[in-house]
């Protein structure tokens, strides 16, 4: 495939390109779902072909085509550049990219049981059963649904960057829905999402669906006889890991995206409350918070050996004791604001321009516990599992449901919530943090769906997590 | 419009009429499985999209699309494939063994509904052959319209097009094709502290004024600047189509839709009176300025739907699957999206109203001019609960006057509640088309409601 993504590259630079680079990618991917009981679809998809990006003056061009053919391959080469003329009709500032030296090398994500090798007839008999199961404990919907993605691309660029990789992503999602005279409520299981990796089948055996289905079905139930959180303008709040995952990619990840900063995603996806003649000294959080960006953790979803320009995977510290010191790049705005490529960009298939993306942007662990959490709060609430999730374009302000709280009184678990919702401003919000889960609670969570970009990217996102405490939030916002 | 760099693309692409692929691959899979049941779906054509920020091109793509989607049941065991590549007879047979593989060791599926049986769809061709085939260059020219309207404002958005030909056909004999094209240009002005945005959308990039959109979002950026804060509470508002949209979104997905009601989840009461008066809708694929083709992803015609007439509301919208398990027929609201849950509207209607802009204003006593919503989410599909954001412009209307722009509000609402019988105060004469992404395409006027809740400032 090397070939094609070269005769791209010649071509372009043929045409009057000053840069470019083509990347070949294969996707093969698996999503099996099932209802109450019942496998409805089994989808199996194949997207081939090749996508160039070509630099004309300042200007990009991008160009794709489906198909893997030689002549393809240089017809794109030359539509990108014909492109790029066209955007260089209203340029931006002068551009050179952030200077990476030409990468070379193939790296594969670790699997340790091969998705494709397990049998459809026993991924089935888990979906149906599990369905089966959370509708006997009481739930009046049950679905579940396995996913699988296996990528090869092949990445050459004119600077002579040439790379390969296979990433496997797999993982599994179930949820329980009861209905109720006036409401419904829904337990899921790992999480909203589900939970994904860069592993393989592995993971959804660990997940143990069957252990945990006839909980969520049973919480659903006890969920629309709960009464509704309450609504209080201040109160000390743990968020499980879950959520606070949720958390991080909506308040801090999306935030500190290099392209959202410099106004490129102003009119779609929106801004940033962050200015970069900030970054070094802005109080993001409290001293608890430290936050990477890391696309080297083992079986992480936004892991990778080097992102869609070549730049190799490496940690960024984001936040470090609270105080902003960093942001998801690419080489293109990484050079405006004159950073090392932060190595975070990434397209979701060959027919998709690579764009800054989250990598794995997670909050480092604490000392505590959710045990110590619960413990340590006189009056307060406990929530996960998202449920819902609504920020504004600045990144700034937020209103985010969960699917299940419980009061915590004189430090022990008390009464079932349901309807738990809570809001807030993002540095006030992550400056009352005084709690932090340990190493124990770490959990890379994942994040399949992850939509950025126009035309629409749904971008695979890691964010490691553990609970948290957080003092004096706002919550039961009423409708 | 000039289309010869595109035109050559179309050209060494066409991998022949997309009905011969669809052909080619039904006689493949029947030389395979004689009694499968099969639905091929087949896209061709070209999609680009010209973005914009701080006002430059920055982002400038295309791409030629050719995908074949094959659904097949043995014996009422069902599995799909899909290609997005080169259907050469290598891919094709792999795409198919693929999918019978799949489908012959799944379990039974007992509410397998069947394929389309033959049926004619309405003659609808939302087709104009200058937009399939425009340039670069012709979206740059429309996006610096827009820039220079901007008048030294900073503009960020987005200008697309695409032009698409669909062919369908299944093993019962049912054979459909269409084409379409769409465009639009999108947009934002930002003023100091102020955004305002313009948006015009359709099946022709011919008949897209990027100067008037930009002039447009400048005004209300300017307009918008030095707004002040305004208290929570509930006010009237005067939403904007695309807030009227993004309504429609929550009310179909969670109301409307064949498979939530089935399952009892939805809001939605057949025969009852259940929106004002004021509001009439449809789903109409034949309305002249919509875009799509005239049958959904299982084949079935998108014959016109009365979903609401004059607040009562009259249907349910079904695919193959939803209408089997309640005893009726599809409605043609079947989407290519295995994640998509139920049946799903792509060309929603709501009757205009007799409101001119300014008249919708001067009915307003004291509430809130909205632009546009933003990041809504549901938080109770029963009730229609939804929390979101205003963005692109907000003013406090007093007496019938717009008196000043106030700062970006949240919102905690029941989007049934804000159209029950008796809470729509107005409904406008202008109807433009706004794009809802995989919803398809909305011709909805701007609404004036009596009761908004507003549960805070964007700022805290």
């Amino acid at each position: 495939m090397y070939d094609q993504a070269t005769a791209a590259v010649e071509a372009a630079l043929a045409a009057g390109a000053r840069y470019a680079d083509a990347r070949v990618m294969h996707i093969r991917t698996e999503s099996m779902a099932a209802r109450n009981g019942v496998v409805e679809t089994l989808d199996r998809n194949e997207r081939a072909g090749v996508g160039v990006r070509a630099l004309i003056g300042s200007s990009w061009g991008f160009f794709a085509v489906p198909d893997l053919g030689s002549a393809a391959s240089r017809r794109a080469g030359e539509q990108a550049v014909i492109v790029a003329r066209a955007s260089a009709t209203i340029p931006g500032q002068p551009l050179d990219l952030a200077p990476q030296p030409p990468a070379s090398g193939s790296w594969s994500s670790e699997c340790r049981e091969d998705p494709w090798a397990v049998p459809l007839a026993e991924k089935s008999e888990l979906l149906e059963g599990v369905t089966r199961t959370i509708r006997d404990h009481g739930a009046d919907i049950a679905e579940a649904s396995h996913r699988v993605w296996d990528t090869r691309k092949w990445l050459v660029s004119s600077e002579g960057s040439r790379v390969d990789q296979h990433i496997i992503e797999c993982g599994a999602a179930m949820n329980a829905t009861a209905v109720g005279e006036l409401e419904t409520q829904r337990r899921s299981y790992p999480g909203i999402r589900g939970q994904f990796g860069t592993r393989g089948w592995e993971l959804v055996r660990e997940l143990d669906l069957p252990g945990n289905a006839a909980r969520i079905a049973e919480e659903a139930r006890a969920l629309l006889l709960a009464p509704e959180c309450p609504s209080l303008d201040s109160t000390d709040l743990v968020l499980g890991s879950e959520q606070m995952a949720l958390q991080i990619h909506e308040s801090v990840g999306h935030a500190v995206e290099l392209d959202r900063i410099l106004g490129w995603e102003a009119a779609f996806a929106g801004t940033s409350w962050l200015d970069l003649a900030q970054m070094g000294s802005l109080r993001f959080g409290s001293d608890l918070m430290n936050i990477s960006a890391d696309a080297t953790l083992p079986g992480a979803l936004g892991s990778f050996g080097f992102d869609d320009e070549g730049t190799p995977a490496h940690p960024v510290d984001i936040v470090r004791q609270g105080t902003w010191v960093g942001v998801l790049s690419g080489r293109d705005s990484a050079a405006l604001v004159g950073i090392p490529s932060g190595g975070a960009v990434r397209a979701d298939g060959f027919d998709r321009m690579p764009m800054v993306r989250m990598t794995n942007v997670g909050l480092l662990p604490g000392q505590d516990s959710l045990e110590s959490m619960i413990a340590a709060t006189d009056d307060g609430i406990l929530m996960d599992t998202n449920r819902s999730w609504s920020i504004d374009d600045k990144r700034l302000n937020f209103q985010f449901g969960c699917e299940i709280g419980w009061q915590i009184k004189g430090g022990k678990l008390g009464q079932l919530l349901r309807n738990p919702t809570y809001t807030g401003i993002s540095p006030r919000f992550w400056g009352s943090m005084d709690m932090l889960g340990g190493p124990a609670e770490w959990t890379f969570w994942g994040t399949p769906n992850c939509g950025k970009g126009q035309p629409m990217q749904v971008g695979h996102t890691g964010h490691p997590a553990v609970p948290a405490r957080f003092r004096g939030i706002r919550v039961g916002v009423r409708g | 419009m000039t289309g010869t760099a595109a035109h050559s693309i179309l050209a060494e692409s066409d991998p022949g009429e997309p009905m011969t692929t669809a052909e080619r691959a039904l006689r493949m899979a029947h030389t395979r499985a004689a009694g499968a049941e099969v639905e091929v779906t087949v896209r061709h054509g070209t999609e680009a999209l010209t973005r914009f920020a701080r006002s430059f091109i920055h982002q400038n793509v295309a791409q030629e699309t050719n995908s074949i989607s094959v659904r097949l049941a043995l014996d009422g065991r069902s599995a799909a494939a899909r290609l997005d590549g080169r259907p050469d007879d290598e891919a094709l047979a792999r795409l198919i063994d693929g999918a019978l593989e799949a489908a012959r060791v799944r379990p039974l599926d007992p509410d397998w509904p069947g394929i389309a049986p033959p049926a004619e769809a309405p003659d609808v061709d939302h087709w104009d052959e200058p937009t399939a085939l425009a340039s670069p260059d012709d979206r740059a020219r429309l996006v610096g319209d827009f820039v220079a309207a901007g008048d030294g404002l900073e503009t960020a958005g987005a200008c697309a097009t695409a032009g698409l030909s669909i062919a369908f056909a299944n093993s019962a004999g049912q054979r459909l094709t269409g084409r379409m094209t769409s465009a639009s240009l999108d947009g934002i002005c930002r003023a100091p502290g102020s955004d305002g945005s313009g948006r015009e959308a359709g099946v022709s990039l011919g008949s897209i004024d990027g100067r008037a959109i930009g002039e447009r979002a400048a005004m209300k950026a300017r307009s918008a600047m030095d707004p002040t804060e305004l208290g929570p509470g509930r006010y009237e508002v005067l939403l904007e189509p695309q807030c009227v949209a993004n309504m429609l979104h929550f009310l179909f997905v969670y109301g409307f839709n064949g498979l939530v009601a089935e399952e009892g989840r939805s809001f939605v009461r057949l025969g009852e009176t259940q929106f004002d008066p004021a509001i009439t809708l449809r789903d109409d694929v034949t309305e002249r300025q919509t875009v799509g083709v005239a049958f959904d992803a299982e084949g079935t015609p998108k014959v016109p739907l009365d979903v609401i007439h004059a607040g009562v509301t009259s249907a349910i919208l079904h695919t193959r699957r939803t209408a089997a398990k309640a005893g009726t027929q599809s409605t043609g609201h079947a989407t290519a999206d295995a994640w998509e849950p139920g049946a799903v509207p792509a060309n929603i209607v709501i009757e205009p109203g007799d409101r001119s802009p300014e008249r919708l204003i001067e009915g307003v006593g004291r509430g809130l001019l909205v632009t546009d919503f933003w990041y809504t989410r549901i938080l109770d599909p029963r009730t229609q609960v939804v929390t979101g954001l205003t963005r692109n412009g907000v003013w406090l209307i007093e007496d019938g006057r717009i008196v000043r722009p106030v700062s970006n509000l949240r919102f905690t609402q029941s989007f049934s509640a804000a159209l029950a019988p008796g809470a729509v105060r107005g409904v406008g004469s202008e109807r433009p088309l706004i794009y809802g992404g995989g919803d398809g395409a909305a011709l909805v006027p701007a609404l004036h409601l009596a009761a908004w809740n507003f549960t805070g400032g964007a700022r805290g």
